[in-house]
C-alpha cells in the first residue's frame, strides 16, 4: 500500500475510542488499513470492554458497507461500536434549523424544556414552568409560565398559543411582563412577535404578514 | 398485598397530616385494614392529630435502625381494632433515615395491611424523597390559593417523574362563601392548570380544627362537612363512584326558599 498518510485516526476520550476515518481516500483501501491496524494492536486491544465511535466525515455509506466496516472492528471482540455517523451537509444543517420539534407534555412549575430549532408543544406551559428555544415556540394548550423564543438572539422569533396568560415573554433579549405592558383580551390564538424592539401582540391569523415565503399547496 | 398511598403537598399548612389521618381513619370506618406512617420526622403530629401521642414508645428511626421490630413500634389506635400507626422520630431529622429504609418498612406493612397511607412532610427534598420511596399511588393535597396551587404542581411534576402514573388531587379547605363571591381561586380551574385527577373536594370547616386539638379525627363526626367529605374519598380510594359533594348543600331552610323564589 502507498500511502503516505494514515487513513485512520484513533483517538482515546474519556468515553471510549474515537475513529477518525479518512473521508478522501478508496473505501476498499480505508477497510483494508483498519483491518491491518487493528490487527497489528490485537493484544493490547483484548481487555476490557471499549466503546468506539466511528466518524466518517463527509462520507456517504449504504448499509451494506456500514456492515462491512462494523464486521471489521467488532471482529476485535472488545469492540462495542456505539455510533456511526457523517458530518452533515450544510443543506441538512440548515434543515435541521428549520425542522418544528414536536413533543407532547404539561410543563409544570420547575420544569424547563430546551431546544435548539422550532418547537411545537401539545399541552400547556404551568407558572413556574419554561420554554426556551432557539427558534419559533408553538403552544397548543394554555401558555402560563415563561416562554423564551429566539434566545440566541433571533429577533425573528415568535411564540404563539392557544391561550396567551404568560407569566413572563421573552423574545431574543426584550423581555415583556404582561399584563403590565399588554394584555391579550380576545378568545383567539394569539402569537407574540418584535417590532422594532419592542414585543407586540396579534392574532395567529395575521403571522402571515411577518413570514415572507408563501404557502405552495395553496390552489387557486 | 395492600397498597401505599403518600399523601404530599409540596407547601406546608395545606392539610397533609390531617388528610392523612382523615383517610386513613374512614379506610378503617370502611372495614379496612389500614396503617399510617408518619414520615415527618423531626416535626412528627400525626400521633398527635390522632390523639395517640402518650403510646409512642418506639419510632420510625428506631425500627430501621434495627432497635426494635416493626411490629412494637407500631400504634393500635383506641378506637379501631384494625388501624395501626408507625410514628416518626421527635429528636432525630430526616437525614437519619434513607428513602431504601423507608421502602423496605412500608413494603413489609404492605404484606399486612390492605392501605399504608404515608404522611409526606412538607418541601421537596429528602424527607420527600424518603416519604414517596414505597408508594405505590399519590394524592396531593392543595388549597384554592395560587402559591399551594404552584407547589402542587411542582410536586406532581416530580411525582411523575418518579414514575407515578397518576396523581389524585384533593382540593382542602374550600370556603363556599368565598367561592360565590370570586374571591376564590376556582374548582375547575385548579384541576385545568393540575390536570391530574380530581379525588375529593373538602370545605373548610372548624370542626377539623377542634377535633385535631382533641386527638379525634374529624370523619368520625358525621354532623361535619369535612368528615363527609373524606368519607367520600376514602370511597373512591376503594373504586366507589361517589358524586362530588354539593357545596351550596348547606344552605338550610332560608336559603332553600331564597332559591326557590330565585333569589339564590
Amino acid at each position: 500500500m502507498v500511502s503516505v498518510k494514515s487513513a485512520i485516526t484513533i483517538k482515546g476520550t474519556k468515553d471510549g475510542l474515537v475513529f477518525l476515518l479518512d473521508d478522501q481516500c478508496d473505501f476498499t483501501s480505508l477497510l483494508d488499513e483498519l483491518h491491518e491496524k487493528l490487527d497489528k494492536h490485537e493484544q493490547q486491544l483484548s481487555g476490557p470492554l471499549v466503546h468506539v465511535f466511528v466518524k466518517l466525515g463527509s462520507r456517504r455509506l449504504n448499509e451494506e458497507d456500514k456492515e462491512r466496516l462494523r464486521y471489521i472492528i467488532r471482529k476485535q471482540g472488545n469492540f462495542l461500536i456505539q455510533s456511526m455517523e457523517s458530518d452533515k451537509t450544510p443543506e441538512e444543517l440548515e434543515a435541521e434549523k428549520n425542522a418544528v420539534k414536536t413533543i407532547a407534555g404539561i410543563v409544570r412549575s420547575g420544569q424547563t424544556v430546551h431546544h435548539q430549532g422550532h418547537l411545537l408543544l401539545l399541552g400547556d406551559v404551568n407558572p413556574g414552568g419554561t420554554v426556551i428555544c432557539s427558534g419559533d415556540i408553538y403552544i397548543m394548550g394554555a401558555l402560563r409560565g415563561t416562554a423564551h423564543a429566539g434566545c440566541d438572539g433571533n429577533e425573528e422569533a415568535v411564540i404563539a398559543a392557544s391561550l396567551m396568560t404568560p407569566t413572563q415573554l421573552r423574545i431574543a433579549e426584550v423581555i415583556s411582563r404582561p399584563p403590565e405592558e399588554w394584555t391579550s383580551a380576545e378568545p383567539v390564538m394569539e402569537f407574540a412577535y418584535l417590532r422594532d424592539g419592542v414585543m407586540e401582540i396579534d392574532k395567529l391569523t395575521h403571522l402571515h404578514h411577518r413570514r415572507s415565503e408563501h404557502m405552495p399547496f395553496k390552489g387557486v | 398485598m395492600g397498597e401505599a398511598i403518600v399523601i404530599t403537598s409540596g407547601k406546608g399548612g395545606v392539610g397533609k397530616t390531617t388528610t392523612s389521618a382523615n383517610l386513613g381513619t374512614a379506610l378503617a370506618l370502611l372495614g379496612r385494614k389500614v396503617c399510617m406512617v408518619d414520615t415527618d420526622i423531626g416535626l412528627r403530629n400525626l400521633d398527635v392529630v390522632m390523639g395517640l401521642e402518650n403510646r409512642i414508645i418506639y419510632d420510625l428511626i428506631d425500627v430501621a435502625d434495627g432497635r426494635c421490630r416493626l411490629n412494637q413500634a407500631l400504634i393500635k389506635d383506641k378506637r379501631f381494632d384494625e388501624l395501626y400507626m408507625l410514628p416518626a422520630a421527635q429528636t432525630k431529622d430526616k437525614h437519619d433515615i434513607k428513602p431504601e429504609q423507608v421502602r423496605k418498612i412500608v413494603e413489609e406493612l404492605k404484606a399486612e395491611y390492605d392501605y399504608v397511607i404515608i404522611d409526606c412532610p412538607a418541601g421537596i427534598e429528602q424527607g420527600f424523597d424518603n416519604a414517596v420511596a414505597g408508594a405505590d399511588q399519590a394524592i396531593v393535597v392543595t388549597t384554592p390559593e395560587n402559591a399551594a396551587v404552584r407547589d402542587a404542581d411542582r410536586v406532581i411534576g416530580i411525582l411523575e417523574q418518579r414514575g407515578f402514573k397518576s396523581p389524585k388531587l384533593v382540593i382542602n379547605r374550600i370556603r363556599p362563601n368565598m367561592l360565590r363571591s370570586g374571591d376564590m381561586l376556582e374548582i375547575d380551574d385548579i384541576c385545568q392548570v393540575l390536570s391530574i385527577d380530581l379525588i375529593g373536594i373538602v370545605p373548610d370547616d372548624e370542626i377539623v380544627i377542634k377535633a385535631a386539638n382533641q386527638g379525634e379525627p374529624t370523619v368520625l363526626n358525621p354532623s361535619s362537612r369535612a368528615a363527609i367529605a373524606y368519607r367520600n374519598v376514602a370511597r373512591r380510594i376503594l373504586g366507589e363512584t361517589v358524586p362530588l359533594m354539593n357545596l351550596e348543600e348547606r344552605s338550610g331552610m332560608f336559603g332553600r326558599m331564597k332559591k326557590f323564589l330565585g333569589m339564590g
